[in-house]
C-alpha cells in the first residue's frame, strides 16, 4: 500500500483552488415526438425500430424479418417473444453460447437523442449473449421512452455485481479508410420493438 | 533540442513527401471534424454541456485524492480489487502478476491509451503471454508491428489495400482484396476465437464513479464486452483523471464523448460494470505516472480535463498534415504535445511547436481545455529551461537585437527590400532559409509601411 500512499500525498501535496461541482440539471433537449426522433436517431446508426401495440404483435414483426426466420439458435430474456430454443439456465459455461443466432432481451430505458436502450444482466445469467448473438432485438415499453441522458439517468441504479449497458445500433467499426462496416464483433443487426 | 529528443519537423517532413496521401490523410481527418460539427450541432445545449463538463472535470482536479479514495472504498464494496502504480513500470508489473496468479497465457485486450502509455504489451510478451489487441484498427496496428497513429482511429493512416494485403499474409484472405467489409468480417471471424480463447480481458476505462466505484467503457465494436464477458478475469486499466463524482454526471459525459470523437450521438455500447460477474475476479489499476505532477500546475492543470475523444487531432491543421506518429507518443496531436513535455520537456521539445496557434483544438474540445494558450506556455517554458535548438535561439537573439532598436530595424527592413530579396536563387533558398524551404518569398512592397503612413497623415 506504500504506493497509494504516496500517489494519495503526492496529489494532497499540490495546492488546488476548489470549484463546486456545477450539478447536471438542464435544461437538456426534449422532443414534440420523442418516438419518431427515436426511431429516426436508431435508423442513422444503422438499426431498425418497430412500434407495435403488444407482445403478441413483437412475434409477428420477428417473423417478417429474414434473420430471425434463419435463425438456428434462439435465446429470449421475455418469455412470450421469440420461441427461445437456448436455455441458458441450463448452461454453466459462457462459451457454449457462441452458436446463438439471435437474441431477444428487454430493454429498461429507451433515450431518444441517441438511440441508446439500458439493459442489464439481471435476470441474464451470462451477459455475454448480448455481444455473441448475430443477431438482437430488444423490447422496451412505450412509457419507458426518454427524451435525453440525465433522464435517462434518473431511471437507472447500480448495485453489486450487476452490469448494464446502452446499446445504440447494432455493432459496427470505420477503422479501415472510414468505411462504416456494420458487425464489427458484436451483433450484425439490431431491431428495437416499442410496445404500446 | 538534443539528438535524442523527437524532431516533429524532421518527421512530418517526410509524411508529406508522399504529397497525394498527405492530402488523402488530410481529407479522412476531416471528414470527421465535420461529421463532430454536425453532431454538436443537434444540441441547442452543446456550450452549456461542454461548460458543466469542464467544471466537473475542474472540481475532479481540486479533490482527487478525496474521490479516489471514495471510488477505492466503494469499488471494493462492489466486489472489485484496487491497485495503485505510481508509475508505468509498477502499472505493468501488477498486470503481470494478476496474469502469472491465473496462470493465463493467452489475454485479449480492448483499446487502452493508458496500456500505450505505459508499453504494456511488448512488457507482456517479453514475459511469454500471446496478447491480442481486439479493436479492429488496433489489431492492424499490431500486426504491422507499429503504434497507434490516433488515439481514436488507431490506423487512420493506412489504405485498405495495404491492410488487404496484410490480412491476405497474415490471416489468408484472398489476394488483392481490399473490401473493408470482406476485411472487417475476416477479422470477425479470427478475433471470435482469440476472445473464446482467451484467459484474461484487459480493457482500459473511460470513466471511473467515485460514487459507486463502477467504470464505464465505451466501444462501438463491442470488442471490450466480449473480452471481459468470456474469461474470469477482468484488468482495468486507468488513469487516475478518470474519475468522476457520481454516476449522474455520465449524462454530461456520455453526450460529448462520442459526438465529439466521431460525430456518433453515443457509441454503440457504453457499459458500465460494478463489480466481477460471478465466480470471477475483476481489477482495477489507478495509475500515476506524472498526472500529479501536473496537477500542480496551474498552467497545465485543465489537460487533466482529456476525455481522449480525439477531437483536437482532427481539426488539427498540423496533425491533419503531418501523421500522428511524427509525434511519437502513445497520445499525439495537440493534447498530446502538452501531455508528452510534462513527462520530459527535453525529449519532447519540438511538440509545442508543431502548431499554428490557430485554436481550433480549443473551440472543439468537449471539456474547454485551453489547448493553444498550454501550446504556448510550454514554448516559453521550454525556451527558460534551455530545450530550443540553437538555430532558434540564435535567431530570436537576432529578431530582438533588431526589433528593439529603430534604426536598425529600418535598416534591416531596406537591406531585405533592395539586396536580400533580389539576390539569385541559388543564394537566397540556402539551406538555413527554413522558412523558403516549400515557398516562395512574398514580393517585396512597393512602399513600406512608414511610407504609406507618412503620406496618409501628411507628413
Amino acid at each position: 500500500m506504500a504506493s497509494k500512499q504516496q500517489i494519495l500525498e503526492a496529489i494532497r501535496r499540490q495546492s488546488v483552488a476548489p470549484v463546486e461541482h456545477p450539478g447536471v440539471e438542464g435544461p437538456w433537449i426534449t422532443y414534440d415526438d420523442a418516438p419518431a426522433q427515436f426511431a429516426a436517431a436508431l435508423e442513422s446508426v444503422g438499426g431498425l425500430c418497430h412500434f407495435v401495440a403488444d407482445l403478441p404483435a413483437v412475434n409477428a414483426a420477428l417473423a417478417e424479418i429474414p434473420e430471425f426466420s434463419a435463425a438456428q439458435r434462439i435465446y429470449s430474456s421475455v418469455p412470450e417473444i421469440g420461441g427461445a430454443n437456448v436455455d441458458m439456465a441450463s448452461i454453466d459455461n459462457p462459451h457454449a453460447l457462441d452458436d446463438v443466432d439471435f437474441a431477444v432481451f428487454s430493454g429498461e430505458v429507451a433515450v431518444a437523442e441517441n438511440a441508446a436502450v439500458w439493459v442489464t444482466d439481471e435476470h441474464v445469467r451470462h451477459k455475454v449473449v448480448y455481444f455473441l448473438s448475430q443477431h438482437l432485438a430488444l423490447v422496451v415499453r412505450r412509457s419507458q421512452l426518454v427524451d435525453n441522458m440525465r433522464q435517462a439517468f434518473e431511471k437507472i441504479e447500480f448495485r453489486a455485481g450487476r452490469f448494464g449497458v446502452f446499446i445504440s445500433g447494432p455493432s459496427k467499426t470505420a477503422d479501415i479508410e472510414q468505411s462504416l462496416v456494420v458487425g464489427a464483433h458484436g451483433a450484425r443487426s439490431l431491431h428495437v420493438f416499442v410496445v404500446e | 533540442m538534443s539528438h535524442s529528443g523527437v524532431d516533429h519537423p524532421r518527421l512530418a517532413a517526410e509524411f508529406v513527401k508522399n504529397d497525394s496521401r498527405a492530402h488523402w490523410h488530410d481529407q479522412a481527418l476531416w471528414f470527421v471534424r465535420a461529421k463532430r460539427d454536425k453532431a454538436a450541432q443537434s444540441l441547442p445545449e452543446w456550450e452549456t454541456l461542454r461548460e458543466r463538463a469542464s467544471q466537473i472535470k475542474r472540481n475532479v482536479s481540486a479533490n482527487l485524492a478525496d474521490y479516489l479514495e471514495e471510488f477505492e472504498a466503494n469499488a471494493t464494496k462492489m466486489g472489485a480489487t484496487v491497485h495503485w502504480a505510481r508509475d508505468a513500470a509498477e502499472h505493468n508489473q501488477i498486470v503481470l502478476g494478476l496474469l502469472e496468479r491465473h496462470n493465463a497465457k493467452r489475454v485479449v485486450k480492448s483499446k487502452s491509451m493508458l496500456t500505450e502509455e505505459c508499453h504494456l504489451n511488448p512488457f507482456l510478451e517479453r514475459h511469454g503471454l500471446n496478447v491480442v489487441d481486439t479493436d479492429l484498427g488496433e489489431w492492424i496496428v499490431q500486426l504491422r508491428n507499429e503504434p497507434p497513429s490516433h488515439i481514436v482511429l488507431p490506423a487512420i493512416h493506412i489504405k485498405k489495400e495495404e491492410v488487404g494485403e496484410l490480412f491476405h499474409r497474415k490471416i489468408g484472405t484472398d489476394s488483392g482484396a481490399s473490401d473493408p467489409t470482406y476485411l472487417a468480417r475476416a477479422a470477425r471471424k479470427r478475433l471470435r476465437e482469440e476472445f473464446l480463447a482467451a484467459d484474461a480481458g484487459i480493457t482500459g476505462v473511460n470513466f471511473a464513479i467515485a460514487e459507486t466505484g463502477g467504470i464505464v467503457v465505451c466501444t462501438n465494436e463491442g470488442n471490450a464486452d466480449l473480452g471481459t464477458s468470456l474469461p474470469k478475469l477482468h484488468i482495468a486499466c486507468m488513469g487516475i483523471e478518470k474519475l468522476i463524482p457520481r454516476a449522474d454526471d455520465l449524462s454530461v459525459f456520455l453526450r460529448l464523448l462520442a459526438r465529439s470523437a466521431t460525430g456518433q450521438p453515443i457509441t454503440t455500447y457504453s457499459s458500465h460494470f460494478h463489480g466481477p460477474r460471478e465466480g470471477c475476479e475483476m481489477h482495477i489499476v489507478l495509475v500515476d505516472n506524472g498526472r500529479s505532477n501536473i496537477l500542480g500546475s496551474d498552467e497545465f492543470r485543465r489537460s487533466l480535463n482529456c476525455i481522449r475523444c480525439g477531437a483536437c487531432m482532427n481539426t488539427c491543421p498540423v496533425f491533419r498534415r503531418s501523421g500522428g506518429h511524427s509525434y511519437k507518443t502513445a497520445v499525439p496531436g495537440p493534447i498530446g504535445s502538452i501531455l508528452a513535455p510534462s513527462r520530459d520537456a527535453q525529449q519532447y521539445a519540438s511538440l509545442p511547436f508543431a502548431c499554428s496557434l490557430c485554436g481550433s483544438c480549443s473551440d472543439v474540445c468537449p471539456v474547454k481545455i485551453d489547448l493553444h494558450h498550454q501550446l504556448l506556455t510550454w514554448r516559453r517554458e521550454i525556451t527558460v529551461r534551455g530545450h530550443l535548438p540553437w538555430t532558434k535561439r540564435v535567431s530570436m537573439k537576432m529578431a530582438r537585437i533588431v526589433l528593439v532598436r529603430p534604426a536598425i530595424y529600418r535598416m534591416a527592413g531596406f537591406l531585405l527590400r533592395k539586396v536580400v530579396l533580389r539576390m539569385p536563387r541559388a543564394l537566397l533558398y540556402n539551406p538555413w532559409n527554413a522558412w523558403g524551404k516549400s515557398r516562395d518569398l512574398p514580393p517585396p512592397p512597393k512602399q513600406t509601411f512608414r511610407q504609406i503612413y507618412q503620406q496618409r497623415h501628411g507628413k
